[in-house]
């Protein structure tokens, strides 16, 4: 892992509209780690990731990766970050009317200039890194929600960026799928390089997971706590950290009392 | 020897520079000495080149050096495989020096079998006679799915007339604003736009004959007899029949209907009763205001373009206006209507899958609501000839 900032997010006030939801934010992730974003539901974690990959425009402080800030005005510089990054989305966001190959094979055709039959081997091969060959030929709505996951996350490393953006991956999957899914986060950041960047509440996935947390909090709306989980798990000062570390019943009464 | 190098390749910035040199490796085989890196934008001018090169000598061997490649990912393990397919003999293609980093993508992309085993799946184009099968098939249970669900509607309503309290009546009067009293603008300028044309082509042919008067009644009974009924029902399928289709079938594909379902409630009679009551409701009052509307247009021509009085023309109007006329064009629109509501929510519960198919199911039920609407229109004019 080396040490240079691949994401800079410096004073970043994010939020819809009127409606600020992320107040004055600043951190820095470093090329190649596993980063988690981690908080309770409506803390501005999904909020956090749509301004990182530029869906949403701050309302003001930068976000900048790999030395392009992300901006409206810029749209060269734009379609740079673009290229360095990919996202699986919370629901896998395959396009429906298309196989899962034909899914894969949009990226590559558009942007490399390889062959029809050098891109169907490629295919092939994003598949087997996930684990699904054999399903170029099926439609999205054939296929489990595991699958789906694993589909969207071959599109994103479609092109092999630098950055993979994950919105909670673990959602609406079994626990031993879910765990697979870490699995191959964690052989694809060891194999690639990829610095991932990865917005989950699964306790499980966050240990096995991060090199690295921030987790937000919904009243502040800040960050209020940085660092390795583990360490954060036991020795962290505060309650809301705490809490959400040791979710069991007894502890929440015995904070609250 | 030969030797080429490639410099930033012009389409991509990010692709980084490589070059390949190759020699004769002391055996009869060919040697390939790569520098540099191949990556996602660069492989495909890769093979291109090391392709037509290797088509122009042929050889029997090859050894790929990867000593000073910079930067190795799987797009370079996919030009590897490509070349090592060039060379189908056993033994004919060699990796020498790989990195560390390059013989652990090698293993983990587990090269040796890339481009093997699973192979293309050929399907083979069914014959005429499996699809005639097929197709017959899916119209046959079109047919029947259309006759269940149409069974189903009669239950809902029989239900409901033993039960008025279990009618929606928010959501009745929500659809009758939305497929009513948001349609009179448009139906309002069609109408007016079609009387005007009527009786501006049918003056310029009824002045030969002296006959300028008769524009008053032909506007009329045209309009409201036959095409104000078909016009305003062609706008309402547009309008309404199509929404009616993309929202059930969103909702099919956000499991809202299976929700519905498990909750106890009978999904025909919670979204299908309410937009069929008021779509019978609203659409005679929107065909009695197209008829307005269309009288109104012939008149301005009438008064303007040909001279006539108003109250010439209004009571040539309503001299030839017999109350059938209006009652007939009402009665098919209340029909028609049916039609349209009974299309579009049957189209949105035909909905499988997603996307596309919301879209199929809006286009369906407007195209075959028209296609009923033109059919059922041809059956009055039967009904009108030979009974009355």
């Amino acid at each position: 892992m080396k040490d240079k900032a691949i994401i800079k997010v410096e004073n970043l006030v994010g939020g819809y509209g009127e409606t600020v939801i992320l107040d004055n934010i600043t951190f820095d992730v470093k090329e190649g780690e596993i980063f988690v974003i981690l908080g309770g539901s409506g803390c501005g974690k999904s909020t956090l990731l749509k301004h990182l990959i530029g869906l949403i425009t701050p309302l003001s402080g930068t976000v900048a990766i790999d030395g392009d800030r992300i901006t409206e005005d810029d749209e060269k510089s734009f379609e740079r970050i673009l290229r360095k990054i990919g996202v699986l989305y919370q629901s896998s966001a395959l396009l429906g009317s298309m196989t899962v190959g034909e899914n894969i094979a949009l990226p590559i055709r558009e942007y490399t200039d390889l062959s029809d039959d050098s891109i169907e081997r490629m295919v092939e091969m994003k598949l087997k890194l996930v684990g699904l060959e054999g399903y170029a030929n099926h439609l999205p709505s054939e296929i489990s929600g595991g699958m789906k996951k694993r589909a969207g996350l071959a599109r994103a490393m479609a092109l092999n960026p630098k950055i993979l953006f994950f919105d909670e991956p673990s959602a609406g999957l079994d626990p031993v799928t879910s765990a697979g899914l870490d699995d191959l986060i964690i052989n694809l950041n060891n194999i690639l390089g990829t610095t991932m960047v990865v917005v989950t509440h699964e306790l499980s996935s966050i240990f096995s997971i991060a090199h690295r947390i921030i987790m937000l909090d919904k009243q502040t709306k800040g960050i209020i706590a940085e660092g390795d989980p583990e360490y954060l798990r036991n020795h962290s000062l505060n309650k809301s950290v705490k809490e959400f570390f040791n979710p069991e019943r007894e502890n929440r009464l015995e904070n609250n009392a | 020897m030969y030797k080429f190098t490639m410099e930033n390749s012009q389409s991509n910035k990010q692709a980084d520079s490589f070059s390949c040199n190759f020699t004769d490796d002391g055996k009869g085989g060919l040697l390939l000495k790569i520098t540099g890196s191949i990556n996602t934008y660069n492989s495909g001018s890769f093979i291109k080149e090391v392709k037509g090169y290797l088509k122009t000598v042929p050889n029997s061997s090859i050894t790929v050096d990867l000593e000073k490649v910079s930067y190795l990912d799987d797009y370079g393990v996919l030009v590897l495989s490509e070349i090592r397919d060039m060379f189908p003999d056993d033994g004919a293609f060699k990796i020498i020096n790989p990195g560390e980093r390059a013989s652990d993508i090698l293993s983990i992309m587990d090269f040796d079998s890339i481009g093997k085993g699973s192979g293309k799946k050929t399907e083979n184009p069914s014959n005429f006679i499996i699809r005639l099968g097929e197709d017959t098939i899916t119209v046959m249970s079109d047919l029947k799915y259309m006759a269940s669900f149409l069974g189903s509607v009669c239950l809902a309503i029989l239900y409901v007339c033993m039960h008025p309290r279990s009618l929606r009546f928010g959501d009745t009067i929500h659809y009758m604003k939305r497929a009513g009293v948001d349609a009179l603008p448009i139906v309002g300028l069609i109408s007016f736009l079609l009387g005007l044309i009527i009786a501006f082509m049918s003056s310029i042919q009824l002045k030969q004959l002296g006959a300028d008067i008769l524009v008053a009644p032909l506007v009329a009974v045209a309009m409201t007899y036959e095409l104000g009924p078909i016009m305003t029902c062609i706008l309402v399928a547009g309008r309404s029949g199509s929404s009616f289709a993309s929202e059930i079938g969103t909702m099919k594909v956000s499991e809202e209907i299976d929700a519905l379902f498990t909750m106890g409630f009978d999904p025909t009679r919670f979204l299908v009763l309410p937009k069929m009551l008021a779509s019978v409701i609203v659409v005679p009052i929107l065909i009695l205001f197209s008829d307005i509307c269309a009288i109104l247009g012939g008149l301005v021509v009438g008064v303007f373009v040909m001279d006539l009085t108003t109250n010439a023309y209004i009571s040539q109007t309503l001299k030839s206006l017999t109350l059938f006329y209006i009652f007939w064009g009402v009665l098919k629109s209340a029909v028609f209507s049916v039609v349209i509501s009974w299309v579009g929510c049957l189209m949105g519960f035909q909905v499988k899958g997603g996307a596309d198919s919301v879209g199929k199911a809006t286009t369906s039920a407007v195209v075959r609501s028209i296609f009923f609407i033109i059919i059922i229109d041809a059956v009055f004019a039967m009904i009108h000839i030979y009974w009355f």
